[in-house]
């Protein structure tokens, strides 16, 4: 019980930056460190520019920068027609498309684990990506919107509807978070059902193949506006999650400790929820239903980085980019030429790393 | 609904005037005033389900009473924005627990978001208030500590720690001592009575709100039925009164802190007057078939 609250000064002198305020820094720090930040960044490049090489046409590092660099308006690449396209209409946009996917489910599972406090919050709790599989279905098998809908729009439409029906049901029910999760799961399991009722009463064998592969995740087939709706949409996501990093950090003691700091709980909640769930609706209809991306690497994050949300959102989102440009590049190599859902892969990789995360926080217990 | 913004006083500091809340049908506060002197440790003191914990978040602005008023300097409480309000009343709750993995200067420096925009990093004000905090409280030394490593007590430390980062003039705390050992309990209240801001600590304990309080407010079935200096309202017929049991007051030191020591329960039916619609009260072993 020191009442001075200035005598510490010399004591903490153990600083590790020998700035004037050393005092300061011997307080762990909650800035992103640029080091950290930078590391990220370089290495998302390095892994976009590696994985954009590996495939059955042998490209190099140089020739895709070259592509790259005349289709941006430089001096022509030199490369074949059929080299050219590989890498700018087929490599590039599917790479940069695993980016944001990454990025964003990354981003929605660390922003929901903590604004529901629950650690197994991720961006389908809410039943987004039922509901997308639901509205997916429903045209491709059913023709609802009789062929103007498109496959991702009635997917989005679907996810929309799912997350309605998850406020309206979670607000019924009371609307405290673990009524939130519950809502969610309902609604999951009821979409589900749905999506399976029709692939099995009303889709041939051929149809529902190509449904099941969207099902459980896949970057086949990713063009240019899917990168660029998916990589606006992030942009936008991110900014709102940013300015709420603080209000976030907030959360950690339940939801009356936010309010008396000061935040505005119910409007925080469906500000984030609604950005979230429009985020993986988006991503949802251009990848399908990618799990384990935004359960597994948050905590992983976490672990590393601290829980302070003005450092763990924008490394959270660095770590998915990086993480699913390497899983999509083992997913369409791996058994070449046949091709495996990218979702399975990050399930492969993600059940190991989610058991490995709850065996930390339990031995950390 | 009586309009007090502008009392006489000029209406310094929190206050609430016949306040009334009702939760699940049963009416929780009854026309509740209070006005706690600024610097003051004012003391809520009642059985269980007296109203004690919905009168202080009412006062933190987390619930909204049905009738009466909250006012703040003289400003209603629902017209203060949220984060002016988090920058000068604080609230320490009973129990707090989390499932995130902060240390102790991370739990602190939570109290520094209501000063903090979005975006901006933590300035030099923020961070003296961070080590002025964790000084004032004695956990300087401790700052780097898992949250999952401490005990009871020095989480309501931390806690404290919080509240203070927040640099408010009013601090509230709803049985603070609870679930702690009776030396953490000591530390705990000589160290909120130490801190010279207006606080209002809802407490269980007659003889630790005797110790520490300037002032008592006795709650039953939530309303008001004794306010004022420590000494005067702590008496053998109060307790008698509202607790239903019997004890004897002295004050061994005329000057000093009066002393409760406890005689028994009052026998079954000879106290308890007004024992209806008692909304949530859970039996305790202090009022044997009284309230229920």
């Amino acid at each position: 019980m020191n009442p001075s609250g200035t005598e510490t000064a010399g004591r903490a002198s153990r600083s590790r930056r020998p700035d004037r305020a050393a005092p300061l820094s011997s307080l762990p720090s909650r800035a992103l460190p640029p080091v950290a930040a930078a590391a990220g960044i370089v290495l998302l490049c390095v892994s976009v520019a590696l994985a954009l090489t590996i495939g059955p046409a042998d490209i190099r590092v140089a020739d895709a920068w070259s592509v790259v660099a005349s289709h941006l308006g430089g001096k022509p690449s030199g490369l074949s027609a059929i080299r050219d396209g590989i890498v700018w209409d087929l490599r590039l946009p599917r790479t940069l498309l695993a980016a944001v996917c990454g990025a964003g489910l990354a981003v929605c599972g660390a922003v929901m684990q903590s604004l529901l406090r629950n650690p197994l919050a991720d961006p389908f709790v809410l039943g987004v990506s039922s509901g997308a599989s639901t509205g997916a279905v429903a045209v491709v098998v059913l023709g609802v919107g009789g062929g103007v809908v498109s496959v991702t729009g009635g997917a989005f439409l679907g996810s929309l509807c799912s997350f309605a029906l998850v406020l309206l049901l979670s607000h019924t029910l009371g609307g405290s978070t673990d009524r939130v999760v519950l809502a969610g799961v309902a609604a999951m399991q009821l979409f589900s059902a749905l999506t399976s009722f029709v692939v099995m009463t009303a889709a041939d064998a051929e149809t529902t193949r190509g449904i099941l592969f969207w099902l459980l995740g896949s970057l086949t087939g990713a063009g240019w506006t899917d990168v660029g709706v998916c990589a606006a949409v992030l942009a936008g996501a991110l900014l709102v999650c940013g300015a709420h990093a603080r209000t976030l950090d907030a959360f950690a003691f339940g939801e009356e400790a936010a309010a008396t700091l000061g935040v505005s709980v119910a409007r925080t909640r469906l500000v984030l929820l609604t950005v979230t769930a429009l985020l993986t609706a988006v991503l949802v209809s251009s990848a399908g239903a990618i799990g384990f991306v935004g359960l597994v690497l948050p905590h992983a994050v976490r672990a590393l980085a601290g829980p302070g949300h003005a450092r763990l959102l924008p490394l959270t989102a660095l770590a998915g980019a990086v993480f699913l440009v390497w899983a999509d590049t083992l997913a369409r190599t791996v058994l070449d030429p046949q091709e495996v859902p990218v979702g399975v892969v990050t399930s492969i990789i993600g059940v190991p790393a989610f058991v490995l995360v709850l065996y930390r926080t339990r031995s950390a217990r | 609904m009586t309009d007090i913004s502008r009392c006489a006083d000029g209406g310094t500091g929190l206050r609430a005037a016949h306040v009334s809340r009702t939760a699940g049908g049963a009416l929780v506060l009854d026309g509740v005033t209070i006005a706690p002197r600024p610097g003051t440790l004012t003391g809520l003191l009642g059985p269980n389900g007296s109203g004690k914990s919905t009168l202080l978040r009412v006062l933190a602005g987390v619930l909204a009473p049905d009738a009466g008023v909250v006012t703040l300097d003289g400003d209603r409480l629902d017209t203060v924005p949220r984060r002016t309000l988090a920058r000068r009343v604080a609230v320490v709750e009973q129990y707090a627990d989390t499932q995130v993995d902060l240390t102790v200067a991370d739990a602190v420096r939570l109290g520094r978001i209501p000063h903090r925009r979005a975006w901006s990093p933590a300035t030099a004000a923020d961070e003296a208030a961070v080590r002025s905090a964790l000084a004032r409280t004695g956990l300087t030394d401790r700052a780097r500590r898992s949250w999952r490593t401490l005990s009871g007590g020095e989480r309501q430390r931390v806690q404290i720690a919080r509240a203070l980062a927040q640099e408010p003039r009013e601090l509230l705390l709803d049985e603070p001592t609870n679930h702690l050992d009776i030396q953490h309990q000591l530390d705990l209240l000589s160290l909120v009575a130490g801190l010279r801001l207006t606080c209002v600590v809802a407490l269980h304990d007659l003889n630790l709100a005797a110790m520490y309080c300037d002032h008592v407010v006795v709650l039953r079935e939530g309303g008001v039925v004794a306010a004022g200096p420590v000494e005067e309202v702590l008496t053998a017929g109060l307790i008698a009164d509202v607790y239903g049991v019997r004890a004897s007051v002295t004050r061994p030191d005329p000057d000093g802190r009066p002393h409760i020591r406890f005689l028994g329960t009052a026998p079954p039916g000879s106290e308890q007057p007004g024992a209806v619609g008692a909304g949530r009260c859970r039996s305790r072993q202090l009022v044997p078939g009284g309230v229920s």
